[in-house]
């Protein structure tokens, strides 16, 4: 009979090993899963996992889009991570990062044809302060009446969305595109445009962001009293409040700032790779970004290494979908599939299995 | 604007019909929170059930069959949540969370070969002359099969619950752990069977969608329905009763925000398509700004571990 044994203290060493295992145990049941969809595994696991970074026809256009597509993952997960560990659940950072981008390409758009220097910097404000926002309408049931964060943030990304279609048809509409839905092309114009820092990098502001969010992030939390605070909210609430720490002020912090991150993500992706306000322009990394912070380890420079993997496999299952004609949702059961490792394989941090005879046997 | 082409029995007809897919979850789900596990990963047991049951349904012709395999294939997966967070001790969020992720994975694989096929029809069950009443017979006795059987699960769930020994040593459980399993219940066992019996429900709604209602497969196609299940837990602070008539509200919601349009009411399709999601939220804010003992469980969402 096999039992499970709480270990007095994590287990330092699974706490690292755990990602690396599971993304292992991912590769094999992947690899079975696109066996059983008819597709040679091996080559399948090449092609998600090594063609995109070292193709010699491909990894000139994939390697780029490693931080075009990590930056918003980890610029998220990073702000999700902090609430994460108090035990505070912000689930609809799509829908912040959708109403950031409408905040900041809002302002863009009304400015234009504006140049000037300040506006590109305003409109990052601006997505920000709208990602902030959208997720203070949690944050703020949350404390005055109690309401379920995890229910208010994911509904309002089904109210985002709806905003984002009229914005898309209406409000925001290009009037010289000839009725065709989706704003005017942020990218293209000098004053709104958030291009690539480095040629054939990748790197933009929102990469740029995204690792100054990490340090940002690691400095709170070793280092800040608010780092602390949210570290004994999520391990014992009840010693949070003994100690006299005000958790109402901690959800207004963790949300307010996991949304604002979000917002910047989403006006860094509309004026740069997105180049516009279209109805499907968000393409989920609000919801992906939660098993980013999960895979991090809720650590900041575990997130940082979990967004360049996710990152991989997303563009790994798009040279799969052309390569292989692989369905597109197949990653996505790729990714639900490691989270379920990950969080499968904790219980090896926290608990110890001890072969044991069952009692009174 | 022609609001006189709205009739109200038919009105009434179709919210039953529009309900049953958020009811069948939701009181699956009831059931889960009662035994006092969160699974959050109703989303991902409804998509699956749906392609499951639309799979089934087309190829052997029979809606029955089609319902049968959507309730094995909810059932079977929330099994990957529940010995995730039962046997391995998961955190009972993320593990939901992964189980939605997943299930809309899987189901557009499963999917691929059905996208665009047409669905079966399934007709009302024949009640003779009860079908005849007048306005009565529109609302209650033209339904399909499942509208039935939901109401029947409802009021299953509800006596189980409140007169039977099982549903006292379920609730036991979701209200002190640590007391039942001292009393010697099998507290990880019983939880199983509530997941997969939530896991069933929430297959069958989704196959009510897929089956009934579109009826056909597309990816993504419960579009939220699962959370809304989840909320509609909450708004009815876990009594069966109180699910059923919060999900007959939101079906009527939705089908009044259906009829406005088809009328020609100058509102934005948008304004009314997150109707719904807006009320949820305001629903929840009520419940939850209540005085008093909302009726969680007491030990919703925490973990058990047999340390003895």
């Amino acid at each position: 009979m096999i039992r499970l044994e709480q270990r007095a203290a994590p287990a330092q060493i699974w706490t690292f090993a755990t990602p690396i295992v599971a993304v292992l145990l991912t590769m094999i049941a992947g690899g079975l899963m696109f066996a059983a969809l008819g597709t040679p595994p091996v080559q399948a696991l090449k092609t998600i996992f090594y063609d995109p970074l070292f193709h010699p026809q491909f990894a000139s256009y994939s390697r780029p889009q490693l931080l075009v597509k990590a930056g918003p993952l980890i610029l998220i997960a990073i702000g999700l991570s902090l609430g994460f560990r108090a035990g505070i659940w912000n689930i609809g950072a799509e829908g912040q990062y959708i109403i950031g981008a409408l905040f900041g390409a809002g302002l863009g758009l009304a400015a234009f044809p504006s140049e000037s220097t300040i506006l590109f910097p305003a409109m990052v404000a601006a997505g920000a302060l709208g990602g902030w926002l959208w997720a203070m309408i949690p944050a703020l049931l949350r404390v005055t009446f109690r309401t379920n964060e995890i229910l208010v943030s994911l509904l309002l990304v089904y109210v985002a969305e709806q905003i984002l279609a009229r914005a898309a048809v209406g409000f925001l509409r290009n009037p010289d595109g000839g009725g065709f839905p989706g704003s005017r092309n942020l990218a293209q114009h000098s004053g709104t445009q958030n291009l690539e820092l480095f040629a054939n990098s990748g790197l933009h502001w929102g990469g740029v962001a995204a690792i100054a969010a990490v340090i940002f992030a690691y400095i709170v939390m070793t280092r800040h009293l608010m780092g602390f605070q949210i570290r004994v909210a999520g391990e014992s609430p009840r010693a949070a409040l003994f100690a006299g720490f005000a958790p109402k002020r901690l959800v207004i912090f963790c949300l307010g700032f996991s949304g604002a991150l979000a917002g910047l993500a989403g006006l860094f992706e509309v004026t740069g790779p997105a180049g516009q306000i279209s109805i499907d322009f968000n393409s989920g990394y609000g919801f992906t970004a939660i098993i980013v912070a999960f895979l991090g380890r809720l650590n900041p420079f575990g997130i940082l290494m979990a967004g360049l993997l996710m990152a991989l496999t997303y563009i790994g299952g798009e040279l799969a979908q052309l390569t292989l004609s692989l369905p597109g949702a197949a990653i996505q059961a790729f990714q639900g599939m490691l989270l379920f490792f990950l969080l499968g394989l904790d219980v090896l941090t926290n608990y110890r299995i001890r072969l044991a005879r069952r009692r009174g046997a | 604007m022609d609001l006189s082409s709205i009739n109200l029995f038919v009105l009434i007809a179709s919210l039953m019909v529009s309900a049953t897919p958020i009811l069948l979850a939701g009181i699956g789900e009831l059931v889960v929170e009662k035994s006092g596990v969160l699974n959050l990963g109703v989303e991902g047991m409804m998509i699956t059930g749906a392609v499951c049951g639309f799979a089934i349904a087309v190829q052997t012709g029979s809606a029955g069959l089609g319902f049968i395999a959507a309730a094995l294939g909810g059932a079977a997966l929330s099994l990957i949540f529940g010995f995730l967070t039962q046997v391995l001790m998961s955190n009972q969020v993320a593990t939901g969370l992964a189980l939605t992720l997943f299930g809309l994975g899987l189901s557009a694989l499963l999917g691929q070969g059905f996208i665009g096929v047409k669905g079966i029809d399934v007709g009302p069950v024949p009640l003779g002359p009860l079908a005849d009443i007048p306005g009565l017979g529109i609302v209650l006795f033209r339904h399909d099969g499942m509208v039935y059987v939901s109401l029947l699960i409802v009021a299953g769930v509800w006596a189980g619950l409140r007169y039977t020994r099982a549903g006292l040593i379920l609730r036991a459980v979701g209200e002190s752990h640590n007391a039942a399993h001292a009393l010697g219940y099998p507290v990880i066992r019983i939880r199983l069977a509530a997941i997969a019996f939530g896991g069933a429900c929430a297959g069958l709604g989704g196959a009510y969608l897929s089956i009934v209602r579109v009826p056909q497969w597309t990816e993504g196609m419960t579009a939220g329905a699962g959370w809304i299940a989840l909320a509609l837990v909450v708004f009815a602070s876990w009594r069966p009763w109180r699910v059923l008539a919060g999900a007959y509200l939101f079906g009527g919601l939705t089908v009044l925000q259906l009829n406005l349009q088809a009328a020609g009411v100058k509102v934005p399709v948008e304004v009314l398509s997150m109707a719904p999601y807006l009320l949820t939220i305001v629903v929840l804010v009520l419940i939850s700004s209540g005085k008093g003992a909302s009726g969680a469980p007491a030990s919703l969402g925490t973990r058990f571990h047999d340390s003895g």
